[in-house]
Formats: C-alpha cells, structure tokens, sequence
C-alpha cells in the first residue's frame, strides 16, 4: 500500500527537505538520521516525502473537529496515530471566537453583563456573577449588595452548576453510546431551565446578574415552581447512579482512563472536577468564599482515582450538594430590595411584565416622564452614560462548574471597563488534553475530553 | 432427503417464485416495521414519544424516511474508488436477503392447492449456508471503508472486519453443540428436533454465546464500533448518502432480523409454539406456526432495542478480548464437555441421571473452587491496597512539580538547601535565568 501511495512523488531537484548526507551529519554528530527542515505546517508534505522512514506508511493523521459529534461544539482535535493507538493529541481552538473581551470595552459597565453571559454558555450565572462581583469589588459596595440579591445569586448559580453537570454527564453518555443517559439528563436540564425562564425570562444569556445586584425581585410563584423542580430533580437523580456506576461497560470505559494526577493538575493549572478527582478538595466556594458561600452548609465532593470515573462521580455528588444548597437558599429568602440603594449605580428600569413582555414599568415611566425632573435626569445619565468606576484592577475568582472561572477587571475611572479578561476553566482544563489521552485509543480520547467537559464558547470567547 | 427436503423438491417453478417474493417482500416490510419498533420502543425507554405523525401510531414513518433518503443528493467523494464504492452497498445488502432462503417459517400448508411448507430451500448444509452467506456481507462494509478514501470509514472498515470474523467464530462455535445434539446442519431438521425441548434451554450455553455474537455480528449497540457515532463519526458510511446509505441501512436492519430469525431457529425451536400455547393440538399446524414464529423473531429484536436503550458502547480492545478470551474459550470447553456426555451415554449403558450428577458435582467443586479463590485474591488485593495507601508524609516534589498536600497528609518540608550549595550561587545575580533554573532543580 505504502509503495502505490507514498512512493508517487519523484525524489526530484523540488524536494522540499533539506536531506543532509549521512557523512557530514557523522561529522556533525548528528546520528538521529534524517534530518527535516519544515516551515509551516503542510501535513501533504510531511506524510508523503519520507519513504525509508515509517511516517506517512504506520502513522494516520485524524482531523477531529471542527464539526464533529463528540466534540464538544466546535474543538478540533488533531490526532496522530497508529493504528488504534493514539501517539499525539493536538488542539485547535478559536473557532468560536467571538470577541467579547474586547466588545466589553465598548459598552458601559452594566452592559458588559450583557456579553459575558453568553462566553461559557452553559454556565451563564457563573460568568455573570465572576464579572459582576468584580465590578462590585472595584466600586467598592460590596458590602452593601443585598442579601436578598445575595442568595438569589447563590440559588440560581448552585442550580445552573446542576444544568450545566447535567449536559456534561448527558453528552458524555452519548458520546460513550449510553443514549437514555443523554435523554434523562436534557429532561431534567429542562426543568432548571424552566426556573431559569420563570426568574429571568431566558432559558440562557440572562444578563439577570447586574453590578450591584439583580435585575429583578423573583417573579411571584417562582419560590413554589423552584421548590417543586427542584425535589423533581433530585427524586430523579439516582437513575445516573442506576445506569452508570456500576454499569460494567461504562467502568470499563472511563475507569483508569484520561488519567491525571496531582502533579500534572498543578503543573498545567487544572481546577475543578479534573482536580478534586485526584483527592485535594479544592473549591473556591469553601477557600474563598464569596457571596456569603461561608454561611451555608455544604461538602466538597472527592475521588481519589484522578480518572474519568471519578469526574464523573464528583459531578454527580456535586449536584446533590447544589441542591442542597438550593433548599437553604429557599429557606433563607426574605423580602428586601435586590439592588444596592445607591441610585447613582443601581440601573434605573424597574421592569414589569406589560402586555407586550417584559419592560419599564409604567409607573416608573409616570415617575420619570410626568413628575419628576431629576428622576429623568438619573435616568437618562445613567442608562446612556453608566456610572463611572474608579481606577484600579481587579481579579475575582469562582467555582464554576468547571474550575476556576477569573475575572480580572481594569478601570481607566471611565464608565466603560479599559480592559475585561476572562481566566475560563474551560480552557485551562482543555491543556490537559494531551497528557490525559496520548498512548491511549481513539475511543479514550473521546472519554477523556468528555470528561474534561470543555465549552468552546467559554475557551474561545 | 428427510421430509421437508422431498416436499420441497416437488415445487412447481412458479411456487418457489412466489415463495421468493413473499420472503422479500418480508424482509422489506419487517425492516420498515423494525425501524419504527425500534424509534418507539427506545423513545419509551428514554422518556419520549418518538415518531407519531405519519399513519397510525407512526407506523409509515420509516417510508417516510426511506423517500426522503431516496431524493437526497447522491455524493461520491472525489477520492473514492468509484466502481468499489458503487459496488460497496450492494455487496452488503444482497447477501442480508439471501440468508434467509433456508430459513423455516412454518409446517406444511397448502398454498394454491400445492402441499408444501413454508420454508424457499432446505439444504443438508443450511446453517453453513447461513454462516457463510453473512461472511460475504462482511467484504461491503470492509470495502465501503477502503474505497471512500478517507479516513474515519478507513478506521471503521478495519474495525468491523476485525469485529465481524472474531464472532463468527464464536457464532459458529455456538452453532457446533446445537449440530452435534439434532444430528443435523438443516435447517429444518434442527426445528424438527425441538419438538420436545428447545435447544435454548438444554443447550443454554451456547445459546447465550448466540445471543452475544449475535449483537457483535450485526454491529448493535453496544458492539457499533464501526459506525461508532462519537469517535468515528459514522464509521464506514461516512461518505455515503441517498440511496447507497438507504442500502446499508436496510442491510444492517435486515441482518437483525436473519440472526434473530437464526436464533428462533437453532435454539428457540423455529415456528414451534411456546409451552402453553403448545398444550393446544393445533398450534403446530397449518398457518399457525407463522405467528409464533414472528413473535419470537420480534421479541429479539425487542432485546436488540433494549440493549441499544441500555448500554454504553464497548471500547474496540475490550470488546476483542470479550470475543476471544471470553466467548470463543467458554464456547470451545462447553463443546468439549458436551462432545463426552454425548459419547459417554453412547457408548456406555451409564444412564443420564447419573451422568448429569457426576457434572453438576464437578461444576459445585468448581465453583467452590473458584470461590476459595477468589477469597484468596481479594485478601491479596486488600494487602496490596493497604501498602498503596497514601502515606502520611507526602515529599511535595516527587512529582516533580510543587503540589499541596492531601487531606491527612503533611508536607514533607525539603531541608531549604544552603545558599552557597549551588555551583554558581554566590554570584547568581550576575549568571542570568540558566543559573538561577540549577540553582532551583538542585
């Protein structure tokens, strides 16, 4: 096969390499053999030129991605194997590169929320509240956000860790072909996107956190629908447990594989599930605490196998731990304000629900247009200018349901931000990629990267 | 000649004619219903409704399906062996419909006045027919996946013929005790033996090794390597579409129903009617036969539904060495076993009470056997954990790079090492980052 296929091109005046002969290259004391000089990266080339060496006859170059079932959206996976054998993994990314970092610049601080809900798509409460805590932390009110707005905050992240887990188990089970597990866990999703629509009147891309609060009070019934989803979900969670945990086939394909250990964790920066499956129980909600994490009760899921297996257990406890952070959260719900008073920062809208959708109230309307002058002044200052922040930088971290998701925040003192940047778990985690599935098969690499759980949006931005 | 043999040989041209229609007719027919069946039973499985829009219950959905298939744009990539991948879908398919010629549907009836049974032809070898028939259908996805040029169907036609000829030598070897009890390779002759107790039950073993290779041979859930959809896209039909797709897919359909119709067959007791339907006299008579024999069929392709709703897809080695460390090994020592009960009882005047006995003896002393053993190996596995315990004192360094200690565990502080310990120490703000890298290794 190899002589039909590779032997074609004439070794001709126009090869490409440089072919040092074997006498100077003993002189030189370079006795490796050949030796390549490639420029740029034309793989045609490479596989084709070599005909005394094994390249191009043993090795197959395999092009995951971008448009790939199992890739998750758009991660391009440049394997190089052997047979089965997968002997280099490589990574392209920035295909959904959308440039929100930047077009932050170009909006006033509030709107900001507006483009980093939509980076990890799957965790848009995380994003919204890793910016928006930042913001906070640069104005200097932290300590004035309400504690309503507080456990709003903390409810609808620790239920959207549980939407977001849920897609991950559920492509990571089709991926493995367990497809019933990917159909119960899009069912249940559905029902935290329920709440989602209910509190913020989208099933993503909320923009509900705002810099000095949320946009709005929780609709009326909201408690009830949350309370009724919620034991829902956990009355259905034991069926992952069911299917998978001791599930034969599903050991046998993720035990042991995708290994990581604590070392290569640390060394590449790995937070998350990846790193709580090699025993540290490290998670930002318990080591640095914000949003009032310290006050509730809760434990940090653990594995000690750093495989596949274990990621997929953490993030099954780890939903049952959100939610039963969730239930404290309801507890704790008292009637307040869920926007700092400052109105020289709180955004103006007071939104209600018309008979066209949700927008200003009329009666604040009335308030602005036909009583008072200054109420109209604040308003339009605020909602075309922005509230100007003070100089200086700033980094907030979270738990995301991925890792650590960073946030570090430069004020020029302007009302837009001089610089928003996003430190994403997800593309933190996805450098792991190679050291989990290089010298494994191709079917470990699909494991693997399932359980990495990377969201392009987020990797991209 | 047995029976069936010489009733079959009196068939006028165009009974046999007929009799070929109506199978393929069948198989085209039971391949649409399969489709449904199997959108709808999975659909229940997973929470959902499934296709209901077209006729009742959804039922010409997959005609639907087959039309639209049909008008799609039909692509051969430009680096595709063209007359082999023409050919591909083709060779694939053609041999699905042949299978089932010996397969028996039924007893004697009467069709247009001719007495005959429901069965296109008996041979002597007919199993063997079967098993070698199905090898052919093997070189169409072996060839799709050469001929497309590229390299996921390359991977998936390497796979599938690796997967396909490892279970068919298991599906054989399972074949072997059911020959080697009825005395027979046909087809007919095989489903006449089980009138009084299938081979499903006295010959379990084998049985559930079919059940096995079966799922392997066709290329089901969880045995779908080739067209493994999360790592190898569609495997060896990535490239093709309309009408060439539409061929391995009714292949694929079609061989579901040839080795559960060969299951019925070899050990469900073909178109016999189960126990208590077969207290009645006339169950076994006339048209009957059809309808027992379609419920089995149905039922297993029910459990190639439930396995596909169930499982989580094998990994390509696991499911090689499930073939021939676990199904051909067992298959070849249950032979073996069953090859001297028989030849015992022949030979000797030992009577089966005794026989059966003395092996269920050996199997208890052999499971107890197995148990001490495996009593034995966990002690060792625990002894062996007990030391791969983390211990207390953990050097942060090991791995060579800086970790924090686990719970439990306490930093095994490094001596900080003297300044001057280093080769170029004392003048190390002058040596630059080379320096200061040793310094910090050492």
């Amino acid at each position: 096969m190899s002589s039909s296929m590779y032997d074609a091109r004439p070794a001709g005046a126009d090869d490409p390499f440089e072919q040092t002969p074997l006498g100077d290259a003993a002189d030189e004391g370079a006795s490796e053999g050949r030796v390549f000089t490639v420029s740029g990266s034309d793989w045609d080339v490479v596989g084709s030129s070599d005909p005394d060496s094994h390249i191009g006859e043993e090795r197959i170059v395999v092009n995951m991605g971008p448009q790939h079932p199992s890739t998750h959206g758009v991660l391009r996976l440049i394997l190089e194997m052997e047979g089965e054998t997968v002997t280099e993994t490589r990574l392209g990314i920035g295909y959904l590169h959308t440039g929100i970092e930047k077009n932050a610049e170009y909006r006033n601080w509030t709107q900001g929320v507006t483009f980093v809900t939509r980076m990890d798509y799957l965790a848009p409460f995380f994003n919204e509240a890793a910016y928006v805590l930042g913001v906070e932390r640069l104005l200097g009110i932290s300590d004035q956000i309400p504690e309503r707005a507080n456990v709003i905050r903390v409810m609808l992240m620790e239920l959207n860790r549980v939407s977001s887990h849920l897609v991950c188990l559920a492509t990571g089970g089709m991926e493995l072909g367990a497809l019933t597990v990917m159909t119960i866990g899009f069912r249940e999703r559905e029902l935290i996107l329920d709440i989602f629509e209910a509190v913020t009147g989208l099933r993503m891309n909320h923009a509900y956190f705002r810099p000095g609060g949320v946009a709005q009070d929780l609709p009326s019934g909201a408690t009830e629908l949350i309370r009724r989803n919620v034991d829902l979900v956990r009355s259905r969670l034991h069926e992952y447990e069911d299917l998978c945990n001791e599930n034969y086939i599903f050991k046998k394909r993720t035990v042991g594989v995708g290994y990581l250990d604590l070392t290569g964790c640390m060394a590449l920066g790995i937070t998350g599930p990846i790193l709580r499956a090699t025993g540290l129980p490290h998670d930002l909600r318990k080591s640095q605490p914000y949003c009032g994490y310290e006050t509730y009760d809760f434990d940090v899921a653990t594995w000690d196998t750093s495989d596949a297996y274990g990621r997929f257990r953490i993030r099954l406890e780890e939903m049952k731990q959100s939610l039963r952070i969730v239930d404290q959260c309801l507890e704790r719900l008292a009637p307040g304000p869920v926007m700092v008073e400052d109105k020289k920062i709180a955004w103006p809208a007071q939104l209600a629900l018309g008979g066209d959708g949700l927008g200003n109230s009329l009666d604040h309307i009335r308030h602005i247009m036909g009583e008072s002058m200054e109420a109209l002044i604040h308003h339009f200052k605020l909602v075309t200018e922005g509230f100007r922040v003070p100089p200086g930088q700033v980094y907030t971290a979270i738990e995301s349901p991925r890792g650590e998701l960073g946030c570090h925040l430069v004020s020029d003192g302007g009302t837009r931000p001089y610089r928003v940047h996003f430190r994403d778990p997800s593309f933190t985690n996805l450098q792991s990629a190679p050291a989990m599935t290089e010298g494994g098969q191709v079917a470990d690499v699909i494991a693997a990267v399932a359980s990495i759980d990377p969201v392009m949006g987020g990797v991209d931005r | 000649m047995n029976d069936t043999a010489s009733l079959l040989a009196d068939d006028p041209w165009w009974l046999i004619a007929f009799k070929a229609v109506c199978v393929f007719g069948f198989l085209v027919v039971i391949t649409l219903f399969n489709i449904v069946f199997e959108r709808r039973v999975v659909a229940r499985m997973q929470h959902r409704i499934g296709p209901n829009r077209h006729g009742p219950f959804g039922s010409l959905q997959s005609l639907a399906d087959g039309v639209k298939l049909a008008f799609k744009e039909d692509l051969t990539p430009s680096t595709a062996d063209k007359v082999v991948f023409f050919l591909a879908p083709v060779i694939s398919t053609a041999p699905a419909f042949l299978a089932f010629a010996v397969i028996p549907f039924g007893p004697e009836v009467s069709i247009f006045g001719e007495r005959t049974t429901l069965q296109l032809a008996d041979f002597p070898v007919g199993v063997l027919y079967v098993l070698a028939i199905a090898s052919v259908g093997i070189y169409g996805i072996v060839l799709a996946g050469w001929s497309s040029g590229s390299t996921y169907p390359l991977l998936g036609g390497l796979r599938s013929s690796a997967q396909m000829i490892s279970y068919e030598v298991a599906m054989g070897l399972s074949f072997v005790a059911v020959f080697l009890v009825a005395g027979s390779m046909s087809t007919s002759q095989i489903v006449a033996e089980q009138s009084d107790w299938w081979y499903g039950v006295i010959l379990f073993p084998s049985f559930a090794i079919y059940l096995v290779a079966m799922v392997g041979e066709t290329n089901r859930a969880p045995f779908d390597l080739p067209e493994a959809e999360g790592e190898l896209v569609g495997g060896f039909h990535t490239e093709y579409s309309s009408l060439k797709f539409a061929l391995f897919f009714l292949a694929e359909y079609i061989n579901m129903v040839n080795v559960s119709a060969l299951a019925t067959t070899l050990f469900l007791g073909g178109w016999r009617a189960p126990w208590p339907i077969s207290l009645w006299d006339g169950a076994n008579e006339g048209w009957w036969p059809l309808l027992w024999w379609i419920a089995k069929v149905v039922i297993l392709i029910f459990v190639f539904v439930w396995l596909r709703g169930t499982l989580p897809r094998l990994r390509y080695d696991q499911f090689m060495k499930l073939g021939w460390k676990g199904l051909i090994p067992v298959s070849l020592a249950w032979i073996v076993l069953l090859a001297t009960v028989l030849t015992v009882r022949r030979e000797t005047d030992i009577d089966t009470r005794t026989l059966l006995f003395t092996f269920a003896g050996i199997l208890v002393v052999g499971l107890l056997l197995s148990f001490v053993w495996d009593a034995v190996a966990a002690r060792k596995e625990a002894t062996k954990l007990e030391v791969r315990t983390a211990p207390r004192q953990r050097d942060a360094f090991s791995g060579g790079f800086p970790v924090p200690p686990l719970p439990g565990q306490s930093l095994d502080e490094p001596a900080r090492q003297p300044a001057h310990s280093g080769a170029a120490a004392p003048d190390a703000g002058t040596t630059g980052p080379d320096t200061a890298q040793e310094g910090d290794r050492g």
